[in-house]
């Protein structure tokens, strides 16, 4: 077992980066659907508009001056896009989700085409920033300092989104929202006021992803739809809706994810979509979904 | 391929807009004319090759070929409520194995496209078995997964389906003998088993067998207690389309004679979607309209736009959700829908 542990630490490492960055990216899909039953398939895109905007601000160049820009400029992007999205799908509230689906993959399909014209379709390299772009020593094993910072900024973001959601008054009414937005409406609070500030912070996160996950998977075409499609993964294991269960759904794929491909490299995206599919089925509502709320 | 003649491309959406002035009159007088219609335009597209140079011929192949994926899609999206996002799935499989079949054992005519359907079928009775089982968004979500599953498999399965390069080198298909290869003939080939599958999927929506879909889309509860039991009708019309979805992929392993992991991806699925949407879902022509449209954009004009046609796509998409509620097909008939209150949110159960 500890032999296994230790053959086996990169990984594991690995996955709790891969893990972090899931969270940041999954949470803000998972409390827009789960409070406002919208379906957001342009959140891949969001991430994809951080990547190229952190490779634009630090093009192989390694500067923390272009590094803190580039995730000024993304979270900017990212509250204006998310603000866009949320009034674009008011008018299609209650007319079913194949109508928010449609909606948001066009918007993904025109956001991945634009940048695909800007920025062709090369496969662009994010340097992470001074001090953090080398490897260091841990337990042995060389390891990036890069997704170690990682890990850390994602157990602080993880607390902080935790401690607002489920704390603060803010994060109180996030919650009723989620559970149940007519009670909440009905007791005068703006919904729609709710909606797009949860919207926009949720987009933010997303494109703050892009940014920081720029120095491990780069900038490239097509990496909209891998992690949406984990994205997805995640929230549907974890439950919609709840900021818990993203951390854990992120934990658990981001595990799966790294040690899958280190040890069964074919059968990595199987056991991922293979999860999801078993949790679908034994679990609809996902490991730690709420028990209100419509089905 | 040399002779591109840019006129007559596509005669298809222009056809039907006679059918606009018809609905109007009472419900019973439209049937005829939408057969006469029908007739009309098989007339049209059987006379294609005869008049029409190489390239837009074979556009109008894939065309029919897409709007296969998309007829059978609707039978699913339309008729039975059960929004699909992995719909390509089969149409790849399909195509798979009718390549495959022709490749290593034989190419006569009919052999690969039975194969296909029945493969195709049986994989979405295994995959429906678990997908029909859950509701409105987690349905979207089961079927992704299911979809992007098989795309897996085609591009790990690198030894049977050739991997990321895809399946190449499948022979022509052969007709009594003679292999087909032609451009002409191989549209005649698809023109006939896209009508016969049309047809299939038509005569299903018109059935017993379709109201009952039909029921289960608009109040699941209500079909349930009448003691119908919608997880065998779901089923049922999950393979019904995937079969169908199937024979569409073997008519594509027959046009391209290539298959690759694209065709059954997440993007395929999602303009097979666009392709119901604009048309108008549940009516099946519309839909058959939607992927004339797509393929020619994607197709035809895409690459004039340096590949980026699925931009194109993807305006389409948003302009599709505001501005047509029911698809071309809801601009062709003004009486869509009895009734001020129409039935927005389908029983989620």
């Amino acid at each position: 077992m500890t032999e296994w542990f230790a053959d086996n630490f990169v990984s594991i490492l690995n996955g709790l980066a891969i893990g972090s960055l899931l969270f940041i990216l999954a949470v803000g899909l998972s409390l827009v659907f789960g409070m406002m039953d919208v379906l957001n398939l342009g959140h891949g895109a969001l991430y994809l508009i951080g990547a190229y905007v952190g490779f634009q601000f630090t093009g192989g160049i390694s500067s923390w001056g272009g590094f803190l820009t580039a995730l000024a400029v993304a979270a900017a992007f990212g509250l204006v896009a998310g603000l866009i999205l949320s009034v674009a799908t008011e008018p299609l509230v209650g007319r079913g989700h194949l109508d928010q689906a449609l909606l948001t993959l066009g918007v993904a399909l025109v956001v991945a085409e634009v940048i695909s014209i800007i920025f062709g379709d090369d496969v662009q390299n994010v340097v992470a920033p001074p001090g953090l772009n080398e490897s260091i020593q841990v337990f042995g094993n060389t390891y990036p300092a890069y997704r170690l910072a990682l890990i850390g900024v994602g157990a602080v973001l993880a607390i902080v989104v935790w401690l607002v959601i489920e704390k603060s008054s803010l994060g109180a009414l996030i919650r009723a929202s989620v559970s149940d937005r007519e009670m909440v409406s009905s007791v005068g609070v703006d919904n729609r006021k709710v909606k797009a500030g949860v919207f926009a912070f949720g987009s933010m996160l997303a494109a703050l992803a892009g940014v920081l996950g720029g120095p491990v998977y780069g900038a490239r075409t097509g990496l909209d739809e891998t992690v949406l499609l984990l994205a997805l993964v995640v929230i549907v294991i974890g439950g919609l809706g709840s900021v818990r269960g993203a951390l854990i759904g992120s934990l658990v794929i981001g595990q799966v994810e790294s040690l899958g491909r280190a040890n069964l490299p074919e059968f990595a995206s199987f056991m991922l979509f293979g999860a999801l599919a078993v949790v679908l089925i034994v679990r609809p509502r996902g490991l730690f979904g709420s028990k209100v709320g419509a089905p | 391929m040399s002779a591109e003649a840019e006129t007559p491309t596509v005669d298809e959406p222009i056809v039907p807009s006679p059918g606009s002035t018809g609905p109007s009159g009472s419900p019973g007088r439209r049937l005829p004319l939408g057969r006469l219609i029908a007739a009309l335009l098989l007339v049209v597209l059987a006379a294609v090759p005869l008049f029409v140079a190489q390239f837009p011929t074979s556009m109008l192949a894939r065309m029919l070929i897409f709007a296969l994926l998309a007829v059978s899609l609707d039978l699913l999206v339309g008729i039975t409520g059960l929004p699909s996002l992995g719909h390509a799935a089969y149409f790849g499989v399909g195509a798979y194995t009718a390549g495959l079949v022709a490749k290593h054992w034989t190419a006569a005519a009919p052999i690969p496209l039975v194969a296909a359907v029945v493969v195709a079928a049986f994989a979405a009775a295994a995959t429906g078995w678990l997908a029909v089982r859950s509701h409105g968004v987690f349905f979207l979500m089961l079927t992704l997964a299911i979809g992007e599953l098989i795309q897996q498999l085609s591009e790990s399965w690198s030894d049977v389906t050739g991997g990321d390069n895809g399946l190449y080198g499948i022979p022509a298909v052969e007709v009594a003998g003679e292999p087909l290869v032609l451009v002409g003939y191989v549209y005649w080939y698809v023109l006939i088993f896209a009508v016969l599958g049309f047809a299939v999927i038509w005569a299903v929506s018109r059935s017993p067998f379709g109201a009952a879909l039909r029921g289960i889309r608009d109040n699941e509860a209500r079909m349930r207690s009448l003691g119908y039991s919608p997880f065998r009708y779901k089923l049922a019309g999950f393979v019904i389309a995937g079969a169908v979805a199937g024979l569409g992929g073997g008519l594509l392993a027959v046009q391209q004679q290539l298959v690759t992991p694209a065709d059954l991806g997440f993007t395929t699925s999602a303009l097979a979607l666009l392709a119901v949407a604009v048309g108008g879902a549940g009516s099946l022509w519309g839909p058959a309209i939607g992927a004339a449209l797509v393929v020619l954009i994607r197709d035809v004009y895409g690459p004039d736009l340096d590949g980026h046609g699925t931009l194109v796509l993807g305006v389409v998409f948003i302009v599709a959700v505001y501005s047509l509620r029911h698809g071309i097909a809801g601009l062709a008939t003004t009486q869509f829908r009895r009734g001020p209150g129409r039935q927005t949110e389908k029983a989620d159960g």
